[in-house]
């Protein structure tokens, strides 16, 4: 019996308890002395509550041996190998162990197959075959065991309904907590690399130091490339991207919104809400190529044409190109929170002899400004998080420098250009990757708590 | 005084029992003689939808008269007609004539601005703007241009307020959020902020709904001194209240001004049945 199958044979179990469940439910109310009893839940409960006890001991039964099946397994056949394989180093006992597996499952194994390595195949599918075997019985006869159990607690009395309740409410908050779980995973897997780095780069250096190089030798022999880890070029890079980014998709974006709630006639704003939010959807891939080959070299052309220097890539065209990316952001929160202002706030206003101009403009956006605020503010921390569009258009070149027009680096494009390609993972240069990440996910972290909080608290203002 | 002019004319009648129930032309005074504001045959159709039919009404100088009727019968319809608020609203149509001091307001050559500010409103629900109980008051004069400088605008702030009865409350706290006010404060402050631009006119569309009795009692006696310096129209859903504060009270019926009369006469002797079965609450 496959894994698969006795996953579905533990479901048609407890499908087979739903019913049984509410038949007894249904029996037990009708035995009731002078005719039926009432029931505490409806029938369907107790069928619920059966087929939750017949599933969910034998499911985790089988999560958990599943995950620990193969580690199992593979201890039981090293300890089977000959004495020569077992005492070679780690990385030769894991190549051997791959080897047996591969061969097991029919794969191309690396190096030649002596009779040693097949008896040890042998050995692991035939393990693996006493493991399926047992723990279909041992999920089948728990599920088995726990509806039994159940169908004889089963009277009239039973709280069906709120049991079923409860292991309802805790099955959604696993699921809830699976979100958050998965945060706090991946900010302490960051942390711990980033810390690794700091034992090797000091935390000073990476953060105030000027110059970024982070290729390393790898060997002794090789030349230069001692390697710099001082990240404010990077930062710097960042910061004049998403400034660039910022000052094109705030007014165009703010100015787009206004237009939309204020002045488009219903039919209008239709057809141009959805339109603008489907720049939104474009993948930011095509935004880099679009940035990479036809504004940056627009911009190099009208450059040269003014008698200016730019570089093909530059810090201008990769924010331009994002700025025009996040209008959308900026558009549509900033639209939703000027649509949030009351009608009644704009009566007022227009009854004292206000134009639309004056009621927007000492109104209607002073009372949405906060909400504004807290869409800039997520519209930032999407522009700095942002990779694909730098990485096409803006450059590898840490320059430290204010000048747009040359090329620089952002804190995104260096996390893929160090992690990318063949290097040692513990190397300071992949390390720095999580250093740098670090910085990131705390800048865009604090970045939306503070917009959500004033988000929040102006949506409050007005309930 | 009441004269006829052109339009429908206003039926005179004896007594309730006179008047066929389905008759729908107005009864009683609606025309005075030196009007502020005067309408004639003003209809007003939401799309397909008649809201107002054929009212001709006049607004005398320093009354108040107040406009009763069951829900939907066009009373917010028509006091909205008076400072143009209607404009906004889409597929909203009005015909018929409306002047002030002479003036037709709906006359291509006329800029609604002066106008709000001459006919000043104040709404159900309060409504403050976010800003400073100094900046509410200070918004109509400035985006008027009424004030040479911050000094004269302190001047018509001040004014203002003690005009609405509210100058003691709040005066140590100027630069406080208005919406930080009661609602009783909140809606005085509204009464300031429309007092600010000098209008000659002020509508009230059930200003008191939202309040409690004691800032309702505050909010009327206001109203009765305003009445030495404004003309004002109020909409109120308390015949009580009517009584209270207007001189005139004009009865409205699905669209159509069925009364209008002296307060007390509407109250103890309407003129028509349908009036009749309001003030005793015979209306379903
Ligand atoms: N913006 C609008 N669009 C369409 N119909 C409206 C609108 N405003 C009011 N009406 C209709 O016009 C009629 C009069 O409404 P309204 O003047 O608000 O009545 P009142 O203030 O006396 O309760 C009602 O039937 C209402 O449904
Ligand atoms: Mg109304």
């Amino acid at each position: 019996m496959t894994p698969g199958w006795i996953l579905i044979a533990i479901l048609a179990l407890s499908a087979v308890g739903y019913y049984m469940g509410r038949r007894r439910s249904q029996f037990v109310a009708g035995r009731g002395e002078g005719g039926a009893v009432k029931l505490h839940s409806r029938p369907t409960y107790y069928g619920a509550l059966a087929a939750l006890a017949c599933g969910i001991p034998a499911l985790l039964l089988f999560t958990v041996w599943r995950v620990s099946e193969e580690s199992i397994i593979t201890r039981l056949v090293v300890s089977g190998l000959p004495e020569a394989v077992r005492a070679l180093p780690e990385g030769g006992l894991d190549l051997a162990v791959n080897d047996i597996k591969n061969l097991a499952s029919g794969n191309i194994v690396s190096g030649e197959i002596d009779a040693g390595m097949r008896a040890a195949a042998d050995h692991y599918l035939r393990l693996r075959s006493i493991s399926h075997g047992a723990l279909a019985v041992c999920s089948l006869a728990l599920g088995i065991a726990a509806l039994l159990l159940v169908l004889r607690l089963i009277t009239p009395r039973l709280r069906a309904r709120n049991a079923v309740e409860r292991v309802v409410n805790a099955l959604l908050i696993v699921c809830s907590s699976i979100a958050v779980f998965t945060t706090v995973g991946i900010v302490l897997s960051i942390l711990f690399e980033a810390i690794r780095f700091f034992r090797v780069v000091p935390v000073t250096d990476f953060l105030f130091g000027l110059e970024w190089s982070p290729q390393m030798a790898i060997r002794s022999d090789q030349v230069g490339s001692s390697g710099a880890f001082g990240a404010v070029p990077v930062f710097t890079g960042t910061l004049m991207i998403a400034a660039i980014a910022m000052a094109v998709a705030i007014p165009l974006g703010l100015l787009a919104a206004i237009y939309l709630s204020e002045y488009a006639a219903p039919r209008v704003r239709a057809i141009l809400k959805p339109s603008l939010e489907l720049l939104a959807g474009i993948p930011t891939v095509v935004y880099g190529f679009f940035a990479a080959l036809t504004v940056a070299p627009a911009i190099r052309n009208a450059g040269e044409a003014l008698g200016l220097d730019v570089s093909s890539e530059s810090a201008l065209a990769a924010g331009l190109v994002m700025g025009v990316m996040i209008i959308p952001f900026v558009s549509s929160l900033s639209d939703d929170v000027i649509h949030a202002v009351p009608r009644s706030l704009r009566d007022g206003a227009c009854a004292l002899g206000s134009t639309p101009s004056e009621t927007i403009r000492k109104v209607v956006l002073p009372a949405a400004l906060p909400g504004i605020v807290g869409s800039i503010l997520l519209a930032v921390s999407r522009a700095i998080g942002e990779t694909m569009i730098v990485v096409m258009a803006a450059g590898l070149a840490a320059n430290l420098t204010a000048n747009p027009l040359k090329a620089v680096t952002t804190v995104t494009v260096q996390m893929v250009t160090l992690l990318v390609g063949d290097q040692e993972f513990d190397s300071p240069k992949t390390l720095a990757a999580f250093a740098l990440g670090l910085v990131l996910f705390v800048t865009t972290l604090c970045l939306n708590v503070v917009a959500l909080g004033v988000v929040r608290k102006y949506r409050e203002q007005y309930e | 005084m009441v004269h006829s002019e052109g339009g429908t004319a206003p039926v005179m009648a004896a007594g309730a029992g006179r008047i066929d129930r389905e008759d729908r032309r107005t009864v009683g005074s609606p025309l005075v003689a030196d009007p502020r504001m005067t309408c004639r045959n003003v209809d007003v159709y939401y799309g397909e939808k008649h809201a107002v039919r054929g009212v001709s009404l006049d607004i005398a100088k320093n009354e108040v008269i107040a406009l009763i009727g069951p829900s939907g019968c066009g009373k917010s319809t028509f006091i909205r007609c008076l400072n143009r608020m209607n404009d906004p609203i889409e597929g909203c149509r009005v015909e018929g004539k409306i002047l002030l001091d002479g003036m037709d307001i709906y006359d291509r050559s006329v800029d609604v601005v002066p106008l709000r500010a001459q006919v000043g409103m104040v709404f159900q629900k309060p409504n403050p703007f976010p800003k400073s109980i100094w900046h509410n008051v200070a918004y109509g004069p400035k985006i008027h241009g009424l004030a040479k400088d911050r000094y004269e605008l302190d001047g018509i702030v001040e004014r203002s307020l003690q005009r609405a009865g509210l100058w003691e409350e709040v005066k140590d706290r100027l630069d406080q959020p208005g919406t930080a006010l009661s609602g009783g404060q909140q809606q005085r402050l509204c009464i300031a902020r429309a007092l600010a631009v000098e209008p000659e006119i002020i509508l009230m569309d059930e200003p008191c709904s939202a309040l409690d009795p004691i800032a309702t009692a505050h909010i009327e006696n206001l109203i009765d001194e305003l009445r030495a310096n404004y003309s004002i129209v109020i909409v109120t859903h308390s015949m009580q209240q009517a009584s209270r504060v207007s001189q005139r009270t004009a009865y409205f019926h699905l669209g159509d001004l069925i009364e209008v009369g002296r307060t007390e006469i509407v109250f103890t002797n309407p003129l028509h049945p349908l009036t009749e079965d309001y003030i005793t609450g015979r209306f379903g």
